[in-house]
């Protein structure tokens, strides 16, 4: 699809906001940090073990990837939303980590105290 | 029959299983048999407590109601004896309420956030830099739609030399300026060029935003090609950085499928093409003109400027660089204005930098800041201060080619100007953190070791000079100093930053000349004393052991490699220099303090 | 153009927009040192002895490279800028091996001009010297690594003006190495030997193969019968190698300073020159008349030829077969003079004096044994020769004047012009033309021929038939030719092709310096040379004809064929 005026820009940016929001508040998002430096620390395992468990428990959430947002010491991040909800990072996240967050926080909403590091805002 | 006198009630869930109820029930059995209390007490295995399975594996004591959560197998032992033998619950075990989400600080709330300023950074981290839709929805190519539409060339360089914007690739020319002289020149044919070679090791700010946001790159090229007037681009991006490579070329495929690269872009008549070129060169390709020369396909050695790129840039023709950092801010300039990009930043220099922090700071990581703050607000308040609490010696600010920062230049604020004047500069945004166990004659020796061999080889001061200072530091180091050392080294570095032909020779001598500014008593010391004061010369150091404190442990003669410690038990031990290869193994394990280093 | 003012050490001068500091400053009388630049040839600013401070930039600019601009304000000797050229030339003279004592460019060399200008008395930087071996593969070119100093100049003039590419920069940083790509040997490269790199490297870094001590022991042989050949453009350029001026003429007083030196006969290579003429212009006239392939290249120059084998072997056809005036010497005087005089050709040793490197290379090519012994034994360049009247105590200046020896020094101006780019062509048409019309020509002064424009071309006319000519010196002028011709766009009909500058005059083995200025003075003596001279014509000389009526019998005659052509070997380019 070639947007081939301002209008076709504005329609598309319009309807992914719109895809966006609607998605934030239907659906739980996690999301890996995937950088260079996210991936040297075991993103990758992380995300694989996200992916089985998700699988493995049948459970529906997006699952998505995004770029270092700087705390690169933190590495592996992965941030959590549930519908209509915060974000949440949590860093230094092991592969066994995982149930943990998905069972309490994907689940039930109860934070994994011990490995979030903050509640994601645009700084 | 015996009165049950408690039941204990063991999760077994999926969820507490997996993670080990089935160990705990039948530690609990062993245990409670071993006390003798397997009949007074019962073990239940009950279904899910749905809602705690993060916290399983679950034990609950009644008649109480005890709440016991990720209790491990190591842990019964401590919950029969103290709780059903005493009486006295295991607090450490017991169920908390988790916190509400409110309890969890936000970014902001945090150290490292709190004065922090995303601009460059703005998506990276926030976005899928390989779904164009996820940019779009922030308002991407929002701001190339608005200059194609809204906004003449001469508006948008008018614009970006409003807002003050100044090259991060380490020079700090003001890029509206750049563009000015590169669309005045003439030529039909121009070419803009994203300098992503990002040499500096220990720099990764450009390598984060290509791998994060992609696309405010692409963007900040395109509308600097409107601007200058170019129709084709090139980003060159080290080859050691295949994943940015990679999200680039999907960014540039999904950019070229919706129309936002190539022709006619959303019908505004201006065509852009981009192109990726892997440089798999060396530091010195990063410079321009060497940059420009191995995109040509030749070998990448800087040539003389004048003329500048903007005059004879790429296959001769006038062309426009800028760094990877310059061209993110762009879009968001175009979006917000120049006048709120001008409101950060001091009076020269505008807008935020992004650093790579690193070395003995407790929060490493990268920042994004607004010019003008002080490094001890970067070192202290987003850095978290010294690792271990030792003393700050100083930091290497600018890489490679950047100069060093004493403690009590602390509070110096971060811009061109500033940093400059103590000897340093911005350079790509290194910045490594020092603690007192940093020998800075060392330090300028490593700095120099990579210019040194980074040198391509063009001109008689970098590569005999570079050569000769490095010679001489090593020989400093190795407690072979004379005193016309440092005169030498002022000498030479003063001619080589005069006279060498490109930036790379330019500012070799930084972290030299810097280092014997401030610390030129470590100097001293090395040559006249023969001494290293941070310890970490190890032709300089002795090592001996205090008769009065060695109790004849022992400990260090199994501890030498070399077998240089002798000495009878419970009697004091020697050191015999002669032997001793200054490894320091004897003085890490006395537990006396009785080896002596000097 | 417009013209901009600036001021340089406190003086004013308006100079054209684009003019260097350096060529600024030389206006007004103001000298700066320099080492790597090299004029229109390698302008990099590379090795920064020319710095100059210039008001308001962040560091000194090189002065070479560096143009001046509207109010630019420059100052050539501060003391931070003397400090700084001083030590940047002691950080060259850290690297180097000082061996200036049994450096064969003692007193001749630009670094240690530039060490005694700059007052060195010692070098404070001591350390690591990059150490490569020696190169010395090639029959004429010798490389030493050690006492480069990295200006690149080898490489400009080379890969530029040459258009060989045999050299480049290699390694990096400190480890920097000017040689054949992958460090190969220069032996086994496209190399042709022309010597253009030795003469505009400032140091010893690159420098011919020297021989002298063959010819020596050849000296010192009572058995051996040693004849002497002086190439044309020797005449104009020895002097200099023994501090006369450019452009002089020491004809008689080189003849007379090599029978000093205990030659048996000295003897000119002028004489072949006025012989390969005859070839050639009948071999010209054979191929216009009977349709052979034309346009017919001459041949006279052994880097050409190298040259044209390795990157032009679908041209070879157009190359006359005629060998150059060197080897058509030899091989007369190991035949026909050795049967005139008695001598056993096997006692008689050719030395050649050439203003070439590439000649060592042509002698020892294995077809050049016509004679049946190898025809030219040794070729000394100028500077070689000139090295041997010094050891000999001969100073070129005080001789006397003496004549060559008859038979085979006898020649004509037509065969002394050889020496110079358009020499050859002018040559062969003043016999061509006679030959042609049976006319005496008018004016031989064929002044297109002339020159240092880099391709000549003109249409002259040889009674009826409009003969269409081009020259080209250096290699590089030769390649726009030999495209054309290549691609079937070059109606020519003959062509002259020599690989160096200007001519043999500029050739790889003349005395240092050479740069533009010295060879227009030796192409202007040449010329006065040939003016001199009673006879003027090749088919004139009386030795000539006497060789052919005594033993050739004919030009392109069966004997001609055997001891006075030659074929070549298509070489390609070197993997
Ligand atoms: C040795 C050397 C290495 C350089 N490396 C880089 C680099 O990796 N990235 C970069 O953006 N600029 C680098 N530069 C600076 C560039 O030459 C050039 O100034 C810059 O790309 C211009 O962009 P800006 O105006 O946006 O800063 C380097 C300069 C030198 C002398
Ligand atoms: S300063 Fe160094 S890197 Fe730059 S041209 Fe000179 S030798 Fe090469
Ligand atoms: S002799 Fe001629 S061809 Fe050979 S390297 Fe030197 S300049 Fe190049
Ligand atoms: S060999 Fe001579 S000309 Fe070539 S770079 Fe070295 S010093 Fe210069
Ligand atoms: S002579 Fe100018 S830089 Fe070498």
């Amino acid at each position: 699809m070639k947007l081939t005026s301002r209008e076709d820009l504005k329609k598309l940016r319009e309807e992914t906001k719109a895809l966006v929001a609607a998605r934030s508040a239907e659906e739980t998002k996690i999301i890996v940090g995937m950088g260079t430096c996210g991936i040297a620390a075991g993103a990758g395992e992380v995300m694989n073990a996200i992916l089985e468990e998700l699988n493995k428990r049948n459970i529906k959430a997006t699952v998505t990837q995004t770029g270092c947002i700087g705390m690169c010491e933190k590495e592996p991040l992965v941030d959590v939303q549930r519908p209509g909800g915060n974000r949440f990072t949590y860093g230094k996240v092991k592969p066994s980590d995982v149930p943990r967050i998905i069972s309490g926080h994907v689940l039930h909403g109860n934070i994994v105290e011990d490995l979030v590091v903050a509640r994601f805002e645009e700084v | 029959m015996q009165l049950v006198r408690a039941h204990i009630l063991v999760c077994g869930g999926t969820e507490c299983t997996s993670s080990g109820s089935k160990q705990v029930q039948d530690a609990l059995a062993k245990e409670l048999e071993k006390h003798k209390l397997d009949k007074e007490v019962k073990i239940v295995e009950t279904d899910c407590h749905d809602g705690f399975c993060e916290m399983g594996p679950l034990v609950i004591v009644y008649p109480e109601g005890t709440f016991y959560v990720r209790v491990k197998a190591e842990d019964v032992p401590e919950i029969v004896e103290e709780h059903l033998l005493k009486g006295r619950i295991v607090s450490r075990l017991l169920y908390k309420a988790p916190a509400t989400e409110e309890q969890i600080p936000g970014y902001k709330e945090t150290d490292f956030y709190k004065k922090q300023q995303r601009v460059a950074l703005r998506n990276c981290g926030i976005i899928n830099p390989e779904v164009i839709q996820e940019y779009i929805a922030r308002d991407g190519y929002g701001s190339l739609e608005k200059v194609l539409f809204e906004m003449t060339p001469e508006q948008v360089i008018d614009e970006i030399k409003r807002s003050g914007l100044r090259g991060r690739g380490g020079g700090g020319f003001p890029t509206g300026m750049k563009w000015e002289f590169c669309r005045r020149s003439p030529g039909d044919m121009k070419y803009i060029i994203c300098n992503a070679d990002e040499g500096d090791p220990g720099a990764f700010m450009d390598r984060s935003v290509l791998e994060g946001d992609p696309h405010s790159v692409i963007e900040g090229m395109a509308i600097g090609a409107y601007a200058i007037g170019a129709r084709e681009g090139y980003i060159y991006c080290r080859a050691e950085y295949p994943l940015a490579i990679k999200r680039l070329k999907i960014a540039i495929a999904q950019a070229e499928e919706l129309g936002l690269l190539g022709e006619n872009i959303l019908g505004s008549g201006f065509s852009f093409d981009l192109h990726i070129k892997e440089g798999a060169g060396a530091f010195v390709c990063g410079e321009e003109t060497a940059l420009m020369a191995s995109i040509e396909g030749r070998r990448g050695m800087p040539r003389v400027r004048p003329p500048f790129p903007a005059q004879s840039g790429l296959w001769g023709k006038p062309s426009n660089i800028n760094n990877v950092e310059t061209f993110a801010n762009v879009p968001v300039i175009i979006k917000r204005g120049a006048e709120w990009f001008a409101s950060m930043g001091t009076e020269k220099s505008k807008g935020t930098k992004v650093f790579a922090l690193t070395g003995k700071v407790n929060n490493t990581g990268l920042v994004e800041v607004p010019m003008g703050i002080t490094l001890r607000e970067i070192i202290f308040d987003i850095g978290g201060g010294i690792v271990g609490g030792k003393k700050f010696k100083g930091v290497q600010i600018g890489g490679p080619s950047g100069g060093c920062i004493p403690a009590q230049l602390i509070d110096t604020p971060v811009d061109y100007e500033s940093l400059i004047a103590a000897g340093a500069m911005m350079g790509s945004g290194g910045l490594v953190v020092m603690d007192e166990t940093t020998c800075m004659v060392d330090l300028a020796r490593f700095f120099l070791n990579f210019t040194q061999s980074e040198s391509c080889g063009k001109c008689t001061p970098c590569r005999e000079g570079t050569k000769r200072m490095l010679e001489i530091l090593t020989r400093i180091c190795n407690g072979e100093g004379v005193p016309e050392d440092i005169e030498t080294l002022e000498r030479l570095g003063r001619v080589i930053k005069n006279t060498a032909l490109c930036g790379l020779g330019n500012t070799a001598p930084n972290p030299v000349l810097s280092t014997l500014r401030y610390f030129r008593h470590e100097y001293e010391a090395h040559i006249f004393e023969k001494r290293c004061p941070a310890h970490v010369c190890t032709a300089l150091l002795v090592y001996s052991i205090d008769e009065e404190k060695c109790t004849g442990c022992g400990r260090c003669l199994r501890a030498c490699p070399a077998g240089a410690i002798t000495g009878e038990k419970k009697e004091p031990h020697k050191i015999d220099p002669e032997k001793c290869i200054k490894c320091g193994s004897c003085f890490d394990v006395c537990k006396q303090g009785a080896i002596i280093r000097l | 153009m417009a013209l901009v003012t600036v001021t340089i050490d406190g003086q004013k001068i308006v100079v054209e927009e684009g003019t260097t500091i350096l060529d600024a400053a030389q206006k007004l009388g103001i000298k700066i040192p320099t080492l790597c630049y090299l004029k229109d040839i390698n302008e990099i600013g590379a090795c920064r002895i020319c710095v100059v401070e210039v008001k308001g930039a962040r560091t000194f600019m090189p002065a070479c490279v560096t143009k001046v601009t509207e109010g630019m304000e420059v100052r050539t000797n501060t003391p931070a800028v003397i400090e700084a050229r001083k030590v940047v030339l002691e950080l060259i003279l850290a690297n180097h091996p000082m061996e200036c004592l049994t450096c064969v460019r003692n007193q001749n060399c630009e670094l240690q001009k530039l060490a005694e200008q700059f007052g060195i008395k010692e070098v404070r930087y001591e350390g690591a010297k990059r150490e490569y071996p020696i190169d010395d593969s090639s029959p004429a070119i010798i490389r030493d690594p050690r006492k480069c100093v990295l200006c690149q100049r080898c490489i400009a003039v080379c890969s530029n003006i040459q258009t060989v590419d045999a050299l480049t920069d290699q390694k990096r940083g400190f480890d920097t190495l000017i040689a054949p790509a992958f460090n190969e040997k220069l032996a086994n490269m496209e190399c042709v030997q022309c010597g253009q790199c030795s003469l505009v490297c400032p140091t010893a870094a690159i420098q011919e193969v020297d021989d002298t001590d063959k010819v020596w022991a050849a000296l010192a042989d009572p058995k051996k019968y040693v004849v002497v050949q002086t190439a044309p453009a020797t005449r104009v350029q020895l002097g200099e190698t023994m501090g006369m001026a450019p452009g002089s003429i020491v004809t008689g007083k080189m003849v007379a300073g090599l029978r000093r030196l205990g030659f048996d006969k000295v003897f000119d290579t002028d004489f072949t020159a006025d012989l390969t003429i005859v070839e050639e212009g009948n071999e010209l006239l054979q191929r216009i008349k009977s349709g052979g392939v034309l346009p017919m290249i001459t041949s006279c120059c052994p880097g050409w030829i190298k040259f044209v084998e390795h990157f032009y072997p679908d041209l070879l056809p157009h190359v006359s077969t005629c060998k150059s005036p060197q080897q058509m010497f030899g091989a007369m005087a190991k035949t026909y003079y050795a049967q005139k005089e008695g001598i056993d050709p096997g006692d008689i040793f050719v030395v050649s004096i050439m203003p070439c490197t590439a000649k060592k290379f042509e002698c020892q090519r294995p077809e050049m044994k016509s004679s049946g012994y190898q025809d030219v034994d040794v070729a000394l360049t100028s500077r070689e020769l000139g090295r041997m009247f010094k050891q000999a105590n001969i100073s070129v200046a005080e001789m006397p004047e003496e004549e060559y020896d008859a038979p085979l020094g006898i020649s004509t101006g037509a065969g002394a012009i050889f020496g110079a780019s358009g020499g050859v062509m002018e040559a062969a048409l003043r016999t061509v033309y006679e030959v042609v019309t049976g006319k005496e020509l008018e004016n031989i002064n064929f002044v297109e021929c002339r020159g240092l424009t880099g391709v000549k071309e003109a249409t002259v006319q040889v009674g009826d038939m409009p003969v269409k000519i081009a020259i080209a010196h250096g290699l590089g002028n030769a390649r726009k030719v030999l495209d054309k011709v290549r691609a079937g766009e070059a109606d020519y009909h003959f062509i002259e092709i020599m690989a160096c500058p200007g001519g043999c005059i500029g050739g790889g083995g003349s005395p240092i310096p050479t740069d533009t200025e010295v060879r227009l003075k030796r192409i202007d003596a040449t010329y006065t040379v040939d003016e001199r001279m009673v006879l003027r014509k090749s088919h004139d000389n009386p030795a000539v004809k006497a060789l052919y009526e005594e033993f050739l019998e004919k030009p392109l005659g069966h004997k001609s064929h055997e001891l006075l052509h030659t074929h070549y070997t298509p070489r390609g380019i070197c993997e």
